[in-house]
């Protein structure tokens, strides 16, 4: 029933079977594992995204909430640590898998020709998963939080003639304080995500439409 | 290579792929349902003996009223709440607490010496002494605490959910 007519009546007008092998049945070269890095940060994202949601339904970003609502999540609700845990460690290993796809893309040379912009959406890709890792640090509000988050954004600081205005803008105000703590949490879970979805888009849609590169030869 | 029997490279890897997939969806789906519906599974309930200080201060045959706090917690967040009870006491160390909380719905009743009954402010319910309807709206009597002595002290058994 569902694959002698609805299936058929759905793909007649939706191009299921088109989509499914632009996306997934493409042509590539003989590669090996270093290709699936791309694949393996994009399945993290995923994962952030999920988890990261669902942490919001118990976190609240002010000062006097933030560290006891996350004491909530790791002690009293039913399996949070571990959403909690595998959104702590899947943002650590998304920065080592982003890192080490690009490193592999550059070491292949495939960033050249026609591939460049793709190289380029990927090096904004990377920045901003760190800007994820760094607005996320803050959100416990706990000592360590606090502490790097001072020192990073006085780190900014130090950038000549504007990096005063810069930590401002940073900190919202010459100190870390709740105006901190929200502006980051709305980086965190609303700017940067959309960025990076957006970029996810376009970055995949340029490894689809070019095809992928293939090991280069030992003569290239 | 060789393709080993039926099964070739393409469907063993699809097949592969759905396996672990569904193993991914489980283990992240099944503790995302027990992590949303947990405040609501793990409804605290606060149960313990509040002191309400040395029987004797309380005089016999005359309501009089006590007063305690009690702190919630909900999540993070805690929020201290304030209770008054009547203290009735009888003779020979008998003696029966009541909530001042209105039966009909919810106000908190005085109690009146020279009208010798309990007055809800809201719609003009009456109560005697020991917590009877006498009056108005109310549909049941004043509850009443299960107590206990010790060494002269009195306790409420105070249940929350
Ligand atoms: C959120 C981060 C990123 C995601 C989800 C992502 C995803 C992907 C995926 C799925 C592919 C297909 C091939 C493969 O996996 O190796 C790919 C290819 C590629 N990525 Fe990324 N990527 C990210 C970040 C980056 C970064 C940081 C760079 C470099 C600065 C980059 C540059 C490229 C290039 C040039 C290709 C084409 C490679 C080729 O055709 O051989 N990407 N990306
Ligand atoms: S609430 Fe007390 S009489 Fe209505």
């Amino acid at each position: 029933m569902i694959t002698n007519k609805v299936f058929p009546w759905l793909d007649e007008r939706l191009g299921l079977k088109t989509i499914y092998k632009t996306i997934l049945d493409r042509n590539v070269p003989k590669v090996n594992w270093w290709f699936t890095l791309g694949s393996a940060t994009l399945f993290l994202f995923v994962l952030q995204v999920v988890t990261g949601i669902m942490l919001t339904v118990y976190y609240v970003p002010s000062p006097s909430t933030a560290y006891d609502s996350i004491q909530y999540i790791m002690n009293d609700v039913t399996m949070g640590w571990l959403i909690r845990g595998i959104h702590h460690w899947g943002a650590t290993l998304m920065v080592i898998t982003v890192f080490i796809h690009m490193l592999r893309v550059f070491y292949y040379g495939a960033y050249k020709y026609p591939r460049e912009l793709t190289w380029v959406t990927g090096v904004l890709l990377l920045l901003f998963t760190l800007g994820m890792g760094f607005t996320g640090y803050l959100l416990p509000w706990d000592q360590k939080a606090y502490w790097a988050t001072t020192v990073g954004t006085s780190i900014a600081g130090s950038v000549p003639l504007i990096g005063d205005f810069i930590m401002r803008v940073l900190r919202g105000g010459s100190d870390l304080s709740g105006v901190t703590l929200a502006r980051f949490f709305s980086a965190h879970i609303w700017m940067f995500p959309i960025l990076i979805m957006g970029l996810i888009g376009v970055h995949l849609y340029l490894v689809i439409r070019l095809g992928i590169s293939s090991v280069p030869a030992k003569t290239d | 290579m060789a393709e080993p029997r039926g099964i070739s490279r393409r469907a063993f890897t699809t097949r592969a792929m759905a396996f672990v997939g569904t193993i991914i969806g489980t283990v992240v789906g099944i503790p995302i349902i027990g992590y949303l519906v947990s405040p609501a599974v793990k409804a605290s309930t606060t149960e313990t003996w509040i002191p309400l200080g040395a029987l004797s201060k309380y005089p016999v045959g005359t309501p009089t009223q006590s007063n305690f706090t009690l702190t919630q917690v909900n999540g993070w967040e805690k929020t201290v709440n304030s209770y008054s009870v009547y203290v009735l006491r009888g003779s020979n160390d008998s003696v029966e607490v009541l909530s001042n909380v209105c039966t009909h719905l919810g106000c908190r009743v005085t109690w009146h010496t020279k009208a010798d009954e309990y007055i809800c402010p809201c719609h003009d319910g009456r109560f005697s002494p020991t917590g009877k309807v006498i009056s108005g709206p109310p549909p049941h009597p004043l509850t009443t605490y299960e107590t206990k002595l010790d060494n002269g002290n009195l306790f409420i058994h105070v249940l929350e959910s």
